[in-house]
């Protein structure tokens, strides 16, 4: 994917409803051919905002989009060629379901006998070959939101935009969609921009996150790479469950950064977002990347902590402790021989690895 | 369990629709007794008196209450020529009583007024022969009666007088439709002079259709504006849609006279920009134009109220999945929009037309001659001319129009399609 020219490029955007305040500040964001990018942020945080200026609802107050190396700014959304799925997949009611997949044919004048044969491939293609005399109103939500998807890609398109389709549907009919919008991503090499506030979906389907807030992307990366190297507090917390302890710089050595936290107790973490002894810093850790009862050669942090609260899940147990001053510390235990001896109110030794324990902005 | 309760049992082995209508019958009780006041209040304002109209346009004994035994006897006589010498008898005598009676209704003027309808011309030959019947002691009853007025040789009276003693009959449809009977009892079309009923009900329904379109083309983008502006705005436009509707009908209908009439606003001022000369002031009102301008604007609120609650309920994302499909906006508003705002469209059409063919107010005060509806001829006839069967055939055949419309628009739309607000 690198080396391409983008297929799409948001250069300096920027974006204010009541030219007073800027929903959108400065956002900057190439995205590949074949890439599912996805746009992941608390409500309010500007994402939908970007995918609407994309798909030519709103105009960008500053800045350019490019769509294969040409601005679209001026450019009407029927003209941009750009599919959308949109969040409660405005399916035309008064149309059956083929009506509505053979909308942007027949806007393209495509004769007829084509049309037909391209609207049952896009039926069988979702599965739905026996539904295109129904009305949507009739389909479950998972049938319309594949009746959804088809539509936006029946014309094909050189990008599709989704924003939250997959918001209105029970957990497991959301959990198989997402399986299927990301295998018809694979086998259609689709570009795709996808705007969610689940991060679990934005890990899952993405090939590059872009996460928002406050109108700022605040980092933009593979989902492993957001969740292992979060770039600051605000992704280490938005991005999976998050350790937080906050304390000093004392020393910087390369990588290495030694951190005096609240409450006295000295910690070593990985340099990712400090500058300088003395500054604050919260130090960022996993809950899976915790030891009970650890080896002392294999840990870097060494610390005694009680437990608080012990909550049965399963294959884990997820334990509340009090350490660094800190009573919200949870670590996920795994269910095994050696650990079903813990008990509420013992005290036992808990360490992690410097690599797992992230330096970050206060 | 090996011995069972049979009486529970039994109770199981009930139908479960049984079971259910029973547990539910107290709640069905319940709340029909709550309906029960308006039940009855319809039944008696509104069931009871149509059914009365419908009843009084084919129902009329003002001859056989009149002249009972003739009524009777008439019924013998084959057609030909005149009566029998008998029937004479029995109808001098019949008028002769009938001349003390002063009960309202059974009248010898009732009766003539009852034939008059249909021969014109003819009230006072009952009349002056009711009079002077009482003086006839005896026969030849025929030369007596023909001697009082030479009209009683006329087979057609006694034609019309062997119709009219039937209480049920079509007379007044006949009327109705701008027919008569001539002289062998045979249905024609009536004289020219009379043939006002049908055209008026083809006016009725044209200015009716008038209306009703302009209205949609007024009500569509002030509907549309409400639906789309932010609450602010649409609230505003809302009070003033709606404030003519708090405003008295005869208020607003008095305020286009002044506004339109020769010595008002409009004229006023068109002649004080000289656009016209102060001798070529527009007649606008006292005619069908005044007529059109005041009902559009009474009955636009009754268009404007359905279209706007389709159409707040068409999210925007329609237009914008149609528009990122690759459709024109003009394109995507007739193919997405426009089929989706058809309930309310079908609604308000069909409210502002069956309001506008039976209004009365407006056009009795700003119609004029030429800008009067059925609904006046109806009331003419309820109010002036006291000849409240005809007043009820023509009031039954507008009630059908209205019933055939009502039908039709079920057939293209389906009334469970249409939404009133």
């Amino acid at each position: 994917m690198t080396g391409e020219a983008p297929l799409v490029r948001f250069e300096n955007i920027q974006k204010s409803y009541d030219g007073e305040t800027l929903v959108v500040k400065d956002f900057n964001l190439d995205v590949a051919p074949g890439e599912f990018v996805t746009m992941l942020g608390p409500s309010g945080s500007g994402k939908t905002t970007c995918l609407m200026m994309l798909a030519g609802f709103e105009p960008a107050t500053q800045g350019e989009i490019y769509l294969k190396g040409k601005p679209i700014n001026k450019v009407p959304p029927y003209k941009r060629g750009i599919g959308m799925v949109f969040q409660n997949y405005a399916l035309f009611p008064h149309m059956t379901v083929a009506e509505n997949l053979a909308f942007p044919l027949e806007v393209r004048k495509i004769p007829k006998a084509e049309r037909e044969e391209r609207v049952n491939r896009a039926l069988d293609m979702v599965q739905l070959g026996a539904f295109g005399g129904r009305r949507p109103m009739q389909l479950s939500g998972g049938q319309q939101q594949r009746v959804a998807v088809a539509r936006s890609l029946i014309f094909d398109p050189d990008l599709v935009l989704m924003d939250e389709p997959l918001g209105a549907l029970d957990k497991n009919l959301r959990e198989q969609m997402q399986y299927e919008i990301k295998h018809m991503h694979e086998q259609l090499g689709l570009t795709v921009v996808y705007v969610t506030h689940d991060q679990t979906e934005a890990l899952t389907m993405s090939n590059r996150i872009a996460v928002f807030e406050d109108g700022i992307v605040q980092q933009c990366a593979a989902p492993a790479a957001l969740y292992e190297r979060p770039e600051n507090a605000f992704v280490a917390n938005f991005i999976g469950e998050n350790n937080r302890l906050m304390g000093k710089v004392t020393a910087i050595d390369g990588d290495k950064v030694n951190i005096l936290s609240d409450n006295g107790d000295q910690l070593v973490a990985s340099k990712v977002n400090v500058n300088a002894v003395g500054d604050r810093s919260t130090v960022s850790l996993r809950p899976e990347r915790v030891f009970v009862n650890p080896d002392t050669n294999t840990v870097d942090n060494l610390f005694s902590a009680k437990v608080e609260e012990l909550i049965y899940h399963g294959d884990h147990i997820r334990t509340r402790f009090t350490v660094c001053g800190h009573d919200d510390f949870i670590v996920k235990v795994p269910n095994s021989a050696a650990n079903s001896l813990l008990q509420e109110g013992n005290t036992v030794p808990i360490g992690w690895k410097m690599e797992d324990c992230l330096a970050l902005d206060a | 369990m090996t011995t069972a309760n049979p009486s529970i049992d039994q109770a199981n082995t009930l139908p479960l629709k049984e079971k259910l209508a029973k547990t539910t019958a107290i709640q069905r009780r319940r709340a029909f007794l709550l309906t029960l006041p308006l039940v009855l209040f319809l039944l008696i304002s509104f069931v009871f008196p149509i059914g009365q109209m419908l009843f009084n346009s084919i129902h009329n004994n003002k001859v056989s209450a009149v002249v009972p035994d003739f009524a009777t006897a008439i019924q013998q006589w084959d057609g030909q020529g005149l009566p029998s010498e008998a029937t004479f008898e029995i109808f001098v005598k019949d008028l002769a009583k009938a001349k003390k009676v002063r009960e309202v209704g059974r009248t010898v003027g009732n009766m003539a007024t009852r034939i008059n309808y249909e021969m014109p011309g003819s009230r006072s030959l009952f009349t002056k022969s009711a009079r002077k019947a009482g003086k006839i002691k005896q026969g030849p009853y025929k030369e007596a009666l023909i001697k009082i007025d030479k009209k009683w040789a006329n087979p057609q009276v006694w034609l019309t007088l062997q119709r009219a003693s039937h209480d049920i009959s079509p007379s007044f449809y006949v009327a109705a439709m701008d027919l008569k009977y001539n002289e062998t009892g045979e249905v024609v079309e009536a004289d020219e002079l009379y043939q006002i009923y049908l055209d008026n009900f083809i006016k009725t329904l044209w200015l009716a259709a008038l209306i009703t379109f302009i209205c949609v083309l007024l009500a569509y983008p002030v509907a549309y504006l409400l639906s789309v502006l932010p609450l602010r705005q649409s609230n505003l436009l809302m009070i003033m849609v709606l404030l003519p509707f708090w405003t008295s009908l005869l208020v607003r209908t008095t305020a286009w006279i002044a506004i339109l009439q020769t010595e008002g606003v409009i004229n006023d001022l068109l002649v004080y920009f000289g656009v016209i000369g102060d001798d070529g002031r527009i007649q606008m009102i006292y005619n069908q134009t005044g007529t059109i301008i005041a009902m559009v604007h009474i009955l636009l609120p009754f268009m404007i109220l359905p279209l706007y609650s389709v159409m707040k309920t068409i999210q925007p994302t329609y237009m914008r999945a149609a528009l990122s499909m690759g459709s024109k906006p003009f394109y995507a508003y007739r193919r997405v929009y426009l089929p989706q705002t058809i309930p309310g469209l079908a609604a308000g059409t069909l409210l502002v037309f069956i309001l506008a063919i039976g209004y009365y107010i407006t056009p009795a005060l700003v119609g004029g001659q030429d800008g009067l509806l059925i609904s006046n001829l109806i009331a003419y006839h309820i109010q002036k001319s006291l000849n409240w069967s005809l007043g009820a055939a023509l009031g039954t055949m507008l009630l059908v129009v209205v019933l055939l419309l009502y039908w039709v628009y079920n057939k293209l739309i389906g009334i469970d399609k249409l939404k009133f607000g």
